[in-house]
């Protein structure tokens, strides 16, 4: 992981969202209330238009540059989860040293348990967090190997596998929570939307 | 989508421009970040009250800020938290020493923004959480109930004792107590439109009507059939009533709150009606709000809010206010 690697990833990921905007906006408007692909495509143009300004930092200052963009230029749900996601990161150890997958994984695995603890979700109860942290399991499984492609691939599965499984979901946290029986029948936007992101950035990993 | 916009960019800021510049002699706006707060700096020893939340609740927050009332409000995009660097700005400018109560509705986003806001600042603060939208199961499972047109009363009532010197634990408990004294319900005619999105929310029927529905249009209860305003009105006391369960000797404030499109020749009907089956059940309505306090942009409809009162609620309801939204004894 580098600077260069983030900001790759930011664009890989911006494109895909921007692909799929309907179908998170629709989904949003059926349980949510209709604010979140807007919040997750400023952030993420927010963090794009970062570019200048971050591509020769050290990557702990880079980090927390997204961080402070993404805290206070998204709002809602996902800019707090998401800011205490790319905090928590900047705030990891040795990051001055050459990032491997490993790390990596360490990195991205202390980032979700954050988030997990700012929005006090779990698994099961139809949000984001029902993607994050199955696919954290399974990096933490993976961090160590030395062929981690493939396990790539199972990454990307798992994280769709618990995308759809949100559908039939009684939602208990967030804005659907509100909505009981009726926020059946629809998958999460926000688990969706995390999905999305990762398996754009595991197929990039695994091309290249 | 038919709004007065110019680009969806600039929305909010010319917004919150032009409120600034309306309202010069009551508040100032801060842009970058974005927050309200009264022209007068709060006075030494008054506790802070700073509210916030999605924008496109107007009057709700902005308008609630001024003498009696809050000391700052954060405004976020339409229908979206704001950040938690806007609470922290805001905190330190308008924090006197007594210390800072934030005021936030019970919305995941909105509490942990609050939540990283009130981690960032570093004087003395607490906070509550309204939830008095009866429409939705409350359980400790669950996010549990929405936060809606009560909070309205709770700004006002905690703002007077503020200014009576409440200390910030007195104000808090004020404020809890006001929040579980209340009880709202909503139902919306037509759906709302983000500007962000640019069409409705939700598809509604011309003859439909989406009962106990959320301030940014999410669903209720169910989706009926219009009725009469009688009907409507008795199914959302109905609701209410079976939540707070008013004493009969209890004294009670009415507060109907339109969503944006509805005409206050409407909801003047709906308050008629109110007070008619609320006297024919021995509920004593004692005082009154009525009109657009906590809105849903353009959305028709109304929400009718019961608070059950105490002498220490009616004492700081007439209390003296000066805000943009809501005047009196001053």
């Amino acid at each position: 992981m580098s600077v260069s690697f983030l900001i790759s990833q930011a664009k890989n990921v911006q494109k895909v969202i921007d692909e799929n905007s309907a179908e998170i906006e629709d989904l949003d408007q059926k349980i949510g209330d209709g604010d979140h692909i807007f919040n997750i495509q400023r952030g993420l143009k927010l963090v794009v238009e970062l570019e200048d300004s971050i591509k020769d930092l050290p990557l702990a200052k880079a980090l927390n540059m997204i961080a402070m963009k993404v805290l206070s230029g998204i709002g809602g749900s996902s800019g707090a989860l998401f800011g205490t996601f790319f905090m928590t990161m900047a705030k990891s150890s040795d990051l001055d040293k050459d990032i491997d997958f490993n790390k990596a994984c360490e990195m991205i695995i202390c980032g979700i348990k954050a988030m997990k603890e700012r929005g006090k979700a779990d698994v099961g109860e139809k949000t984001m967090m029902d993607v994050l942290l199955p696919v954290s399991e399974k990096l933490n499984e993976l961090k160590n190997e030395s062929e981690f492609k493939s396990g790539l691939n199972e990454v990307i599965k798992i994280a769709e596998e618990r995308m759809l499984s949100t559908k039939d979901m009684l939602a208990t946290k967030g804005r659907a929570s509100f909505l009981g029986e009726r926020a059946k029948g629809y998958i999460d936007p926000g688990a969706r939307s995390s999905q999305l992101m990762i398996d754009a950035i595991c197929k990039s990993v695994i091309n290249n | 989508m038919k709004k007065f916009i110019n680009n969806n960019d600039d929305f909010l800021k010319e917004s919150l421009t032009g409120f600034g510049k309306a309202h010069s002699d009551i508040i100032n706006v801060n842009l970058d970040p974005s927050f309200i707060s009264r022209k007068n700096k709060t006075k030494d020893g008054k506790v802070s009250l700073i509210s916030g939340g999605g924008s496109g609740h107007e009057p709700m927050h902005g308008g609630f800020v001024g003498h009696g009332m809050l000391d700052a409000a954060c405004p976020g995009f339409v229908f979206s938290a704001p950040t938690p660097d806007q609470m922290q700005a805001a905190a330190e400018h308008v924090d006197s020493g007594a210390g800072v109560l934030f005021i936030v509705k019970n919305y995941s986003g909105d509490i942990m923004n609050f939540e990283m806001g009130a981690e960032m600042y570093s004087g003395k603060n607490d906070s509550i959480i309204t939830n008095d939208d009866v429409a939705v199961e409350d359980s400790t499972f669950t996010t549990g109930r929405r936060g809606v047109a009560a909070t309205v009363l709770v700004e006002k009532i905690v703002g007077s004792l503020a200014e009576h010197s409440g200390s910030l634990e007195e104000c808090k408990k004020l404020g809890e107590k006001v929040n579980k004294n209340a009880g709202t319900m909503g139902v919306a005619f037509t759906s709302c439109t983000v500007p962000a999105a640019g069409k409705p929310t939700f598809d509604i029927g011309d003859d439909e009507m989406e009962f106990g529905v959320g301030i940014h249009g999410e669903p209720g209860r169910k989706r009926e059939k219009i009725q009469q305003s009688k009907t409507i009105v008795g199914n959302i006391l109905e609701a209410i009533l079976d939540n707070l369960k008013p004493g009969k000797n209890e004294k009670n404030l009415l507060f109907v709150n339109g969503m944006g499109g509805t005409p206050l020749t409407e909801l003047y009907l709906v308050y008629e009606d109110a007070c008619q089956i609320l006297q024919s059940k021995g509920v004593e309505v004692t005082k009154s709000l009525v009109g657009n306090y906590c809105t849903s942009l353009e959305m028709q409809g109304a929400s009718i809010t019961l608070l059950k009162c105490d002498d220490e609620i009616l004492k700081h309801w007439d209390a003296p206010v000066h805000t943009a939204a809501m005047r009196w004894g001053m």
